[in-house]
């Protein structure tokens, strides 16, 4: 197995708010792996800093095997292959479903127009968005949204996807369709590290889960063995309120 | 136009309606009947004070002279037919320097401080001069100074300042607009690889513009008017020859006033974005 990304004594801070303290992490290409925690334990920060979006204390962060912490890297490129996909989809509201996704691979990859919007109707079509290429974003519904935002992330060939409780902003009724399309994802071999709230996704699909408790990762297992047999307290107190909340 | 920003809501026309409602059908008749009934009481009562006021007779022949205005019409079209030419072309760099200014402006990080530093005092100054100074000192300023290579017409030089001092205004209606434009967008934009550049251009701006295009037609049709300050400033040299003195009385006041507004601004972005890399 060859490494994907690897994350060592990782350290953010906002001011006087420490987020990170100290993360350390390993995922290996073709897996999926799940953060959870509760909000606020540093699972949306870790993966900001993976993509660059923001920028470490301390720590260091290899992506395939490239340092991308250290001074000079160009931190476009690193981007160009770690996919993002954000809670609130972000999509860009003043271009249609298809420039979203033909954006980056014409303007960062070079791609020809035609080449890229061909490829751009391709991924849609996969994701059963394709009758909405010509619409613009705020006439889709959330689901179809981040099924957008899912689409322009894949159309710049990432190595890893990076899924940022992608589906916590979503209404009850359409977080299975977005979790079908990570489900499909995942069986087509997709690095993926998820933070997510979907405690049932992350035990049907995730090869090892994380948990991260005040910016540090407490306990890390198989699925298994964090859901059936937690070795921390705080571990246990977690999937607790999780269940008493009813989310698994 | 307000479609695709108002994400997910309703077509702005569709909300009015209904937050308003239709009015009853009696009810609008009546509505209407008291509208015009109480316009038309309001305007013979002006009408009536006005014509009533002791040297009407003189202001009459002084302002709405009907012999003077049928002589002086061609000659007015034929000026104003300029000053339209005037405004054309003062809008065209007008947009292009007041964005380069915004621009400039909105870069962050310490690296970019000479640069943000010189738009910034740039705005200061020519916000805080009159317009009519600005173009004053610049159409006799400079072709006295006789500066081989520029061009010594004042009125080229009168435009020069129109543009000067409109970008200024422009460019903070700008900057508002890329500032309205949430950091998740352009959190989007890096995360898939494109450059601080190209996230502004394909991403900001074109989401900034599309917000601030009603107070930039109010900026517009400011513009136009002020083109009529070329010919008075050309015609008239004399009544300006203290401009200068006058100019720096105008910053000591309008300078404390605008950094005031920067900080306000500037304490409310800060309470409603917490800090983010990009």
């Amino acid at each position: 197995m060859t490494e994907a990304l690897r994350v060592e004594g990782l350290h953010k801070r906002f001011g006087e708010l420490e987020v990170l303290r100290g993360v350390d992490l390993a995922v290996d290409e073709h897996e999926v792996v799940c953060l959870i925690g509760a909000s606020g334990s540093g699972k949306s920060t870790l993966l900001r800093c993976v993509n660059l979006l923001e920028q470490a204390d301390a720590g260091t962060i290899w992506v395939h095997g490239q340092d991308v912490t250290a001074t000079g890297v160009n931190q476009n490129a690193v981007r160009e292959s770690v996919g993002i996909v954000f809670q609130s989809f972000n999509l860009f509201p003043h271009m249609t479903v298809l420039r979203n996704v033909t954006l980056a691979p014409t303007r960062v990859l070079k791609q020809p127009r035609a080449a890229a919007e061909d490829r751009g109707h391709a991924l849609l079509r996969r994701l059963g968005l394709d009758d909405k290429a010509d619409e613009y974003p705020d006439r889709l519904s959330g689901g179809q949204q981040q099924r957008v935002a899912i689409a322009r992330a894949l159309a710049m060939d990432p190595d890893i996807m990076l899924l940022d409780e992608i589906t916590s902003a979503l209404d009850p009724e359409l977080v299975a369709e977005v979790l079908d399309t990570l489900r499909e994802l995942a069986a087509q071999g997709m690095t993926m590290i998820l933070a997510t709230h979907e405690m049932g996704f992350a035990r049907d699909v995730a090869n090892r889960v994380y948990f991260l408790d005040e910016g540090r990762i407490l306990e890390e297992g198989t699925p298994e063995q964090i859901f059936s047999s937690p070795r921390e307290d705080r571990t246990k107190q977690f999937l607790e309120r999780i269940i008493a909340a009813g989310r698994m | 136009m307000g479609d695709d920003l108002t994400s997910g809501g309703p077509p702005m026309g569709s909300r009015r309606s209904r937050i308003t409602g239709q009015p009853g059908r009696r009810e609008g008749t009546r509505g209407v009947t008291i509208a015009v009934v109480s316009t038309a009481v309001v305007f013979v009562a002006i009408v009536f004070a006005v014509t009533n006021s002791p040297y009407w007779p003189e202001v009459k022949d002084f302002f709405f002279n009907r012999e003077i205005f049928l002589d002086s019409l061609p000659q007015v079209l034929a000026k104003f037919r300029r000053n339209i030419l005037y405004f054309c072309i003062a809008e065209v760099f007008v947009l292009g320097l007041a964005l380069l200014l915004a621009v400039m402006r909105s870069l962050r990080g310490p690296v970019f401080t000479p640069i943000r530093g010189m738009a910034i005092i740039y705005t200061d100054v020519f916000r805080g001069i009159p317009t009519i100074l600005v173009v004053y000192l610049l159409a006799f300023g400079i072709p006295t100074l006789q500066i081989p290579g520029l061009p010594n017409s004042p009125t080229f030089w009168a435009i020069v300042g129109l543009i000067l001092s409109y970008s200024a205004y422009v460019s903070e209606v700008y900057r508002a607009g890329i500032e309205s434009v949430h950091p998740s967008q352009v959190s989007a934009a890096r995360s898939l690889g494109l450059s601080r550049g190209q996230s502004l251009r394909h991403v900001v701006i074109p989401q900034a513009i599309r917000r601030v295009v009603p107070p930039l037609m109010n900026d517009f049709v400011a513009l136009q008017k002020d083109t009529a300050i070329i010919a008075f400033v050309v015609a008239v040299p004399e009544a300006f020859k203290q401009g200068q003195m006058v100019s720096l009385v105008f910053l000591i006041i309008t300078i404390p006033m605008t950094r005031l507004t920067d900080y306000l601004v500037e304490r409310e972005r800060r309470r409603r974005q917490s800090g983010s890399a990009v």
